[in-house]
């Protein structure tokens, strides 16, 4: 019998450094998957953050390059500007997007900079040791929000897709989950879409994927993805946003 | 090769031309005065010969596009000012680990903080000494004509590409506003091809490329260090650059780059013009430091007067170099304030008749 399901030939065959549970091994499989099937690996730049995600080109086999944290739009607009024929995506966490890369996220979506983002939201720091994100939910304990995040000291989490959605340089602004085997294939889809736009030159395309952090949020990985379907998916609805 | 030309033009302009001259298919930058003249050059200029102008977000962002565009195999630059130049640090350090080449100018102004617009040579320290985290270093080209701009601009990005390091170019707000004639090649003739089989141009027919700075094995960080310093090491020993005027038989010496080497110049020519044997001596290298040779003229010329515009930076390096086998003598003003013909020749002439 034909074996059906492959490792892609995209995603380097070795022992994971991340936690039990933790969403960053599907959407290193996802976005693998989506560069096989379009035929990109030969053409593809990945742009790392920092966090826990730094080191994604130890399970991709194409070209990749660290940046500082917060940086990784500016450096692929950089790398994309010169090399249009490639095709470019960062892969960035909540802290590198929404807090300490505002700026660039913000910037590089409204010059509509034909690149693909993939935006991890898991509510948290988790390469530091578990602090607040810019996306930590209400009330939702963290090192550095103790007795849970509260409008008054923290305010509000950011809505950073909504924001974005608004810009005329968006080309494309989705959020999904990895909560349920369906949720992984829309998840995928959202994420073809994305590279499929660069290839068309569509112009700036962002997927949000709500993932989970069981370590950091303190749960098993079951309970861990049922608070990201339950809880975290009521501040941040899945769907697409334009 | 087309002929010759002599044109008018900004130290601003002679550096974004020298650069195109060199290639430049890449430019980020964010308006700070006294160096807007060179970034609305380089929008101007760089679409007329197929490269990418950029006005970014921020500083922070210029420098991580210029790191970008360098990682992909382009020839690369930003520029700005003092302040901006701090917010830049960041992607300098990373460049350095990473080693992509880029080419980075500082029309250097008043500091700290805001500070003015006014000329100064306040960021030796942060040029020469890191600036950045981390054990590193840029090579600085300090030019003191408006040609030097561009001739040292030009060459930067060979060297930048020799070394894959960020090449300085350290220029200040006197420099970079002064129009001089500069003579060049007519024409702008796009310079050889560099081979950059470490670029990211996506993996075909070739294994993964990766373009880091983080080395998570045990003894990673430190393997890397130490081929960072072989490489700084090599460069010191190939690249270091010091202009020698009027030292044959000289007494004393000003020690001055930039801006304050013309100053110098004309203190040294004037005081020769009655009969007072003195010299100058110029780094055009500020890292790598012409430390070994600044300590071979000083075992003949004893009394070196190092003057700059800041409270004392540069001079720093000429007491390590010399290493107290020569009296060294400070004058310097900052601030906006450019030490005056006058008062560097009141302080050399005091300096030659002063008891050691």
């Amino acid at each position: 019998m034909a074996k059906s399901y492959k490792r892609p030939r995209s995603l380097v065959d070795r022992a994971t450094h991340y936690c039990p549970g933790c969403g960053h091994g599907i959407l290193h499989r996802l976005v693998a998957e989506v560069v096989d099937e379009l035929g990109l690996r030969e053409k593809v730049i990945s742009v790392a953050p920092v966090g826990c995600a730094v080191v994604a080109y130890n399970y991709w086999d194409f070209d990749s390059i660290e940046a500082a944290h917060g940086r990784a739009l500016a450096v692929a607009t950089g790398i994309k500007r010169v090399r249009p024929g490639n095709v470019v995506f960062t892969y960035q966490g909540d802290g590198d997007l929404a807090a300490i890369g505002t700026a660039e996220t913000i910037h590089a979506a409204n010059r509509g900079e034909n690149l693909t983002v993939i935006f991890v939201n898991n509510a948290v720091y988790g390469m530091t040791g578990g602090q607040m994100a810019p996306t930590t939910i209400l009330d939702q304990k963290t090192a550095t929000t103790p007795r849970g995040r509260s409008v008054k000291d923290e305010g509000y989490p950011l809505k950073i897709l909504e924001m974005l959605a608004l810009l005329d340089g968006v080309a494309h602004a989705e959020r999904t989950m990895l909560i349920s085997p369906k949720e992984v294939l829309n998840t995928r889809r959202a994420i073809k879409e994305a590279f499929v736009n660069q290839v068309a030159g569509k112009g700036f395309s962002i997927v949000e994927v709500l993932s989970m952090c069981p370590t950091y949020a303190g749960k098993s990985p079951a309970d861990a993805m049922r608070w990201v379907g339950e809880d975290l998916a009521k501040t941040f609805q899945p769907g697409r946003l334009k | 090769m087309s002929a010759s030309i002599t044109v008018l033009m900004s130290g601003n302009e002679a550096i974004a031309e020298g650069a195109l001259r060199a290639g430049l298919k890449f430019y980020a930058g964010y308006p700070i005065t006294p160096q807007n003249e060179l970034t609305a050059y380089m929008a101007e200029h760089v679409p007329l010969v197929g490269g990418v102008f950029l006005q970014s977000e921020s500083e922070v962002a210029a420098i991580s596009m210029v790191y970008g565009a360098s990682a992909a195999g382009a020839r690369a630059m930003t520029t700005s000012s003092s302040p901006g130049i701090s917010l830049k640090q960041e992607g300098l350090s990373y460049i350095a680990a990473a080693q992509t080449p880029v080419v980075v100018a500082n029309v250097m102004r008043a500091g700290p903080g805001l500070g003015n617009i006014w000329p100064a040579q306040s960021d030796y320290f942060q040029a020469t000494k890191g600036g950045g985290h981390g054990d590193y270093r840029m090579i600085v080209l300090a030019p003191s004509t408006v040609q030097e701009s561009l001739d040292l601009t030009k060459e930067a990005f060979d060297l930048a590409d020799r070394y894959r390091i960020a090449v300085m170019i350290l220029s200040d707000g006197m420099l970079g506003q002064m129009m001089e004639g500069v003579t060049l090649p007519a024409d702008r003739e796009p310079p050889a091809p560099v081979a950059k089989p470490w670029a990211l141009t996506g993996a075909a027919g070739r294994g993964q490329n990766i373009v880091r700075s983080l080395f998570m094995e045990r003894d990673g960080v430190e393997k890397h260090n130490l081929m960072l310093q072989r490489k700084y090491r090599r460069i010191a020993t190939n690249e270091t650059r010091l202009e020698a005027y009027r030292m044959a038989d000289a007494r004393a010496a000003i020690v001055a780059y930039g801006t304050m080497a013309r100053i110098g110049r004309s203190v040294v020519d004037a005081m020769r013009g009655r009969g007072v044997k003195v010299g100058l001596l110029r780094p055009i290298t500020l890292w790598p430091f012409p430390a070994k040779e600044i300590a071979r003229f000083s075992r003949k010329t004893r009394r070196l007067l190092v003057v700059e515009m800041s409270y004392g930076q540069m001079v720093e390096d000429v007491r390590l170099a010399v290493d107290k086998k020569a009296v060294v003598h400070f004058y310097g003003r900052a601030g906006g304030g450019i030490p005056t013909h006058r008062q560097v020749e009141r302080e050399l002439t005091r300096f030659l008749v002063r008891k050691k």
